[in-house]
């Protein structure tokens, strides 16, 4: 996993509220620093892809870790 | 990107039926949607500070229920004292462990994403409700104000 500048862990949370977090987290940072972003719930790959299209800010990585989601966003 | 608006009707009063609004409104606001929900009749509970909202199996046999109870279990015995109390607990417990948002904490993220939360004045008046058991922040107004956002809005949501 790339370096990043900023960690949520949302795991054990469910829809919509990775996404709420993520988007609380990102407004605190500046643009072109990276949230790396850990969840459990499954909706949310699909969730973080539409997520990044809608707002513009680039989801760079998303893989799955022991059971766990993990994403890099870099805010636009 | 150009800010799309979203706008819903909220119309239920219950346990179950409180999320979609809270849910698609926050949701939608963290995507940078403009977003305003009209609270109208029995959605005017979804409002209230002290939220007690209730879920009922009655008449609504959709609605799993333990022991895969909805199967077998006689659609009128549902109407007995205490299975509102019982299934709304079970249901509450449910959520909590699956990480699923309470009420309270929606609405709030509702409010600090500056979605608009409209009362239907006429409502407040038909069942003499009182404001000052509303949560604060809370704009009143009729038809009329919700058509000048919802006529603007990319989706319009009856819920």
């Amino acid at each position: 996993m790339a370096d990043f500048d900023e960690e949520l862990d949302a795991s054990g949370l469910n829809c919509p509220l990775p996404i709420l977090r993520a988007k609380k987290t990102l407004a605190k940072m500046d643009a072109g620093k990276i949230l790396h972003i850990i969840a459990t719930d499954p909706g949310s790959v699909k969730d973080f892809e539409a997520f990044a299209r809608q707002t513009g800010n680039e989801l760079v990585e998303s893989k799955e870790v022991g059971g766990k989601f993990e994403f890099l966003i870099k805010k636009a | 990107m150009e800010e799309k608006k979203l706008a819903i009707i909220a119309t239920k009063g219950s346990l179950d039926w409180a999320y979609p609004p809270f849910i698609l409104a926050s949701t939608a606001a963290a995507l940078g949607y403009e977003t305003e929900i009209f609270f109208t009749f029995y959605g005017l509970q979804l409002l209230k500070k002290d939220l007690d909202l209730k879920v009922t199996p009655l008449g609504n046999p959709g609605m799993p229920m333990p022991m895969g109870m909805e199967k077998w279990f006689p659609t009128l015995l549902t109407a007995l004292p205490g299975m509102e109390a019982m299934m709304t607990s079970m249901m509450k417990k449910k959520m909590a462990s699956k990480g699923v948002a309470s009420l309270e904490e929606l609405r709030e993220l509702c409010q600090e994403a500056e979605v608009r939360l409209i009362a239907c004045q006429m409502t407040v008046d038909l069942f003499d409700m009182d404001s000052s058991a509303f949560i604060d922040g809370v704009e009143y107004a009729g038809a009329a104000r919700f058509f000048e956002f919802a006529g603007q809005s990319d989706i319009c949501l009856y819920i």
